[in-house]
């Protein structure tokens, strides 16, 4: 439950909330896809993917490629669990599941949200969606578990995701 | 529980070099007009009915620079390439199978290096493609992530 907040740093999530224009600009492969964090709360994230014309996946039709939607939901999806913490922990994807409902519309942007609806000590859990206009005509989800990864600053290069 | 009706055979691989060559000229000028794919910078080769692919290291790749290591979105999007890739190869096709769901797991930490990617088509069905793909650095044992999806084939009727 949220706790009211008595000391003077706000809650993780609101720390993110104020700093989400930033959020992207730390991950190179998100801003080359120019990737927008647009809002957070608790355990949830909101994003946009501008259209471009050097991402299309479909020549003939110039839809986005289905790469551009994967890699927007795996983001997201990381930012939604990091928001669900009391604390800053990194985080790894152990896996994502993509369905694809309907090809994305020629010149749109895509938005998406990503829900972490549970967190164990070192795993969490997400859902996400992507769409043009509203979760109710979906382009694509996503189901995805994360890794927590331990506190402190990695000291191991060599430690693997697992 | 079956998803399609087809026997659950491999194409022939008994094609001749000269009808490889003809899917892979086919393969190329497909792969070849999509953005998306230039933008990634993928590379591919197709050899008989096995396509290989590279996803040459560059910086923008990245999605933790503290490591640093690859986007899970970039090995992501390569094998969903991957696969895509050789459905069109496997089938024979020359407009692409459509993805209906596709699943990443990630093994190890992608290093800021190439990227290596194969796929096998497990089952080619009269309208459903199933796919597995891998992705490696320096060891084919060491895989970094792999992929398992569906894709719709394409039907004259449609399109």
């Amino acid at each position: 439950m949220s706790e009211t907040a008595t000391s003077t740093t706000p809650p993780l999530h609101e720390m993110m909330r104020m700093h989400a224009a930033q959020i992207m600009e730390s991950v190179p492969y998100a801003r080359a896809l120019g990737f927008e964090v647009l809002d957070i709360a608790r355990g949830w994230a909101k994003a946009r993917a501008p259209f471009r014309a050097d991402l299309i996946g479909d020549a003939a039709t110039g839809v986005i490629h289905g790469g551009v939607v994967t890699a927007l939901l795996d983001n997201l999806c990381g930012v939604a669990v990091v928001s669900a913490l009391e604390k800053y922990r990194s985080t790894a994807t152990l896996d994502l599941r993509i369905d694809y409902m309907r090809a994305a519309e020629p010149g749109r942007d895509i938005f998406a949200e990503a829900e972490c609806y549970h967190v164990t000590r070192s795993v969490a859990f997400v859902r996400g969606y992507a769409y043009h206009d509203s979760r109710d005509r979906l382009i694509a989800s996503a189901t995805a578990a994360f890794m927590l990864t331990r506190n402190s600053r990695r000291r191991s290069r060599s430690e693997a995701a697992t | 529980m079956s998803q399609t009706d087809a026997p659950d055979t491999q194409p022939p691989l008994a094609l001749s070099p000269a009808d490889w060559q003809a899917r892979a000229e086919r393969l190329d000028l497909w792969l070849g007009s999509l953005p998306f794919v230039q933008f990634l910078g993928v590379k591919w080769q197709a050899d008989s009915g096995i396509l290989h692919l590279t996803l040459p290291f560059v910086d923008k790749l990245i999605g933790n620079p503290m490591l640093p290591a690859l986007h899970g979105g970039a090995s992501g999007a390569f094998l969903e390439v991957a696969a895509s890739a050789q459905v069109f190869l496997s089938a024979g096709l020359s407009q692409p199978a459509k993805p209906i769901d596709l699943t990443i797991d990630y093994l190890r930490t992608g290093r800021p290096r190439d990227l290596f990617a194969q796929a096998q088509v497990t089952k080619m069905g009269r309208r459903i493609a199933n796919v597995r793909a891998e992705a490696w650095q320096d060891n084919r044992e060491q895989l970094v992530a792999v992929l398992h999806g569906h894709f719709i084939l394409p039907t004259d009727e449609e399109d």
